[in-house]
């Protein structure tokens, strides 16, 4: 198919009884930033093996550029992959990790030391060639596997959970880091993740994977605007769920719907019901929450259940708030974020 | 970890008591070869090398030494390769009676060697011998083989746990083929496992004499099993004194260059 960079179709992969991947259907396409997401455990990582060629698939097939790969060993896929322990090979310089994959396809040493010098310096690593692996930290360890990767120029890049072992600070400067760097090179990038904010700030398109299923495919504002289902409406952003009886009485009715907590407004109880289209529920503060930036209010409703609201601290400081705890309020939202969760009555 | 004063004196005395035990005698040993003693009187009145003259011109001892020379390299030889085979076998697939496999292989070093002895000479009395290959050279490398083959296969499976297969996965997703990523990353991480194991293995051989007395036919010599048979003429005592001295240094040294090897490869970083 034409600009498909990766097409999976019902693939399954079951190891003994465990079925890790249960009938994935997916399309990816050219120059695309697409994240797979799912919690330990859903498959997200044997569906990257199987289209890397490490794992062969118990049935379907994998496509990449419109060609069937299923059978082809990983040394015949134009695909490269960032391991999540960047599996940089002990015994060789970086340099000559760099150049590992220009050695293979034989290209003429003064060529491909240019290559790979041109490849350190764009993840900033230009004087660090001669060092060997284990005498750099986590996140230039991290930038040599993305340089390996890259410097072949394939048309896909396999990257999975690359940011897991690196702290916050430096795992922020990296998503920006590998966000450019894909702008740049126009490689299609399939980037697993457990990490839900990463996953909404990266990508073109989101995958969010349960148990060996893909449960939603997605832009970032569809997956966290319009869950498909409720597991997606529970793993992306906070489950702020209302179910049952507190439906009926607050959106009149009875199914679950999903509220994201940003959208909803803490007011005082006697605040009047002067908004139209304006859904309104009244309960007590359970839990306030400082975060700094802002502050999160559990709030349990007199109609049953618990909401949780996220306000912006416009005004308020850390006193003020905690004085909120065990307080009467209203919350108050527009009706156009009440989003009823497909497959729920 | 704290001992109390008396608690040292007691583990440093029994410490030094226990390298007295195992190394006076060796010193000994290399002691006699240079006594002029014929009888190794003590103390030694003088010190001569013509022991060791009379050792390199002894063909009997010269003819050992070559045999185990032999023998040795034999067995390391068929313990690097099928030893290795058996551990990758054993780490990289997953098949049915792969724990069996590893203990099978691993058993012959704790194996009685009168018993692998008595064991083997039966087995190739009667297979080997109706296809016309009598008991000799061949044969003891095939015996020692048998427990060479652990230490190669223990050294392997070591360093082949402690590395992640995604070397190799990296290497192959970067485009090499099967035997590339061998010769590139596979054996250059574990060479010095091999050559470790290779070491050892060759210095088991190098000292075994009960598996070899029973495998080994009428004409063939090792150098222990030729010590043994000399040390009881006193005629022979001083050349056998220079003849253990050799063994003693030629099994030192492959045993500390394996434990180099493998510590400097513990450290992880230098492979
Ligand atoms: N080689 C294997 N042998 C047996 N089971 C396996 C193997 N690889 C994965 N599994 C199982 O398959 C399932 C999916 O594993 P996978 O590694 O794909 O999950 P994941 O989504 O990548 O999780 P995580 O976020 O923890 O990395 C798990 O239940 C896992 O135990
Ligand atoms: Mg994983």
């Amino acid at each position: 198919m034409e600009g498909m960079a990766i097409r999976l179709q019902n693939l399954r992969k079951t190891f003994g009884r465990t079925e890790a991947v249960a009938g994935v259907e997916l399309e990816i396409a050219d120059g695309e930033f697409f994240s797979m997401l799912g919690p330990s455990g859903s498959g997200k990582t044997t569906v990257l093996r199987m289209i890397a060629g490490f794992e062969a698939p118990t049935s379907g097939t994998v496509e990449l550029a419109g060609s069937d790969v299923t059978r082809l060993a990983p040394f015949e896929r134009d695909v490269h992959t960032v391991f999540q322990d960047y599996a940089l090979f002990p015994h060789m310089t970086v340099e000559q990790n760099v150049a590992y994959g220009l050695k293979v396809r034989k290209v003429p040493k003064p060529e491909r030391l240019k290559q790979a010098r041109e490849a350190l310096a764009s993840v900033r690593l230009a004087d660090f060639g001669t060092r060997r692996p284990s005498q750099l930290s986590g996140g230039q360890r991290q930038r040599v596997a993305l340089a390996r990767a890259l410097v072949g120029r394939p048309k896909v890049l396999l990257l999975d959970e690359p940011l897991g072992a690196l702290d916050l600070k430096l795992r922020e400067q990296m998503q920006v880091e590998l966000k450019a760097i894909q702008r740049e090179v126009g490689i299609t990038f399939v980037f697993v993740t457990h990490d839900q904010e990463e996953a909404l700030t990266m990508s073109d398109r989101i995958a969010v994977f349960n148990q060996g299923r893909v449960e939603q495919v997605g832009t970032p504002a569809q997956i966290y605007e319009r869950p498909a289902t409720p597991f997606v409406a529970g793993f992306v952003g906070t489950s702020n769920l209302l179910t049952d009886d507190a439906a009926e009485q607050v959106v009149g009715d009875r199914a679950t719907y999903s509220i994201r907590p940003e959208k909803i407004r803490v007011l005082k109880e006697s605040a009047l019901a002067d908004e139209p289209r304006h859904s309104r529920a009244t309960g007590t503060v359970a839990e306030v929450v400082y975060l700094g930036d802002a502050t999160r209010f559990l709030v349990d409703l007199d109609a049953g259940g618990r909401l949780t609201a996220l306000q912006q601290n416009l005004e308020t400081s850390s006193e003020d708030v905690a004085a909120f705890r065990g307080s009467r309020v209203t919350l108050q939202w527009h009706q156009r974020h009440n989003f009823r969760v497909p497959g729920t009555r | 970890m704290n001992l109390s004063r008396p608690a040292r004196i007691t583990v440093r005395i029994a410490a030094a008591l226990g390298f007295a035990v195992i190394y006076v005698p060796l010193l000994l040993v290399l002691i006699n070869s240079l006594n002029p003693d014929r009888s190794s009187g003590w103390p030694p009145p003088g010190l001569t090398f013509d022991w060791w003259v009379d050792a390199w011109h002894s063909s009997g001892a010269r003819g050992a030494l070559w045999t185990s020379l032999k023998a040795g390299l034999g067995a390391t030889a068929i313990a690097l390769v099928l030893g290795t085979l058996v551990a990758f076998a054993c780490q990289r697939y997953k098949f049915f009676g792969r724990e069996a496999i590893s203990f099978v292989v691993v058993l012959p070093i704790a194996l009685p060697g009168i018993v692998t002895g008595v064991a083997l000479n039966t087995a190739f009395r009667t297979v080997l011998e109706p296809l016309g290959v009598g008991l000799g050279l061949f044969t003891v490398i095939v015996g020692h083989a048998t427990f060479c083959i652990v230490v190669v296969f223990n050294n392997v499976i070591a360093r082949l746990r402690r590395m992640p297969g995604s070397y190799e996965e990296a290497a192959m997703d970067l485009g090499a083929h099967t035997f590339r990523t061998f010769v590139d990353v596979t054996f250059p991480l574990v060479r010095s496992a091999l050559v470790a194991g290779g070491l050892l293995a060759f210095a088991l051989s190098f000292d075994e004499i009960v598996v070899t007395t029973f495998t080994a036919g009428p004409g063939v010599q090792t150098l222990p099993v030729w010590i043994f048979s000399n040390m009881a003429r006193p005629q022979q005592a001083p050349v056998v004194n220079v003849v253990a001295a050799v063994l003693v240094l030629l099994s030192v040294i492959p045993i500390y260059l394996a434990q180099r090897l493998s510590s400097d490869t513990a450290s992880g970083s230098r492979i």
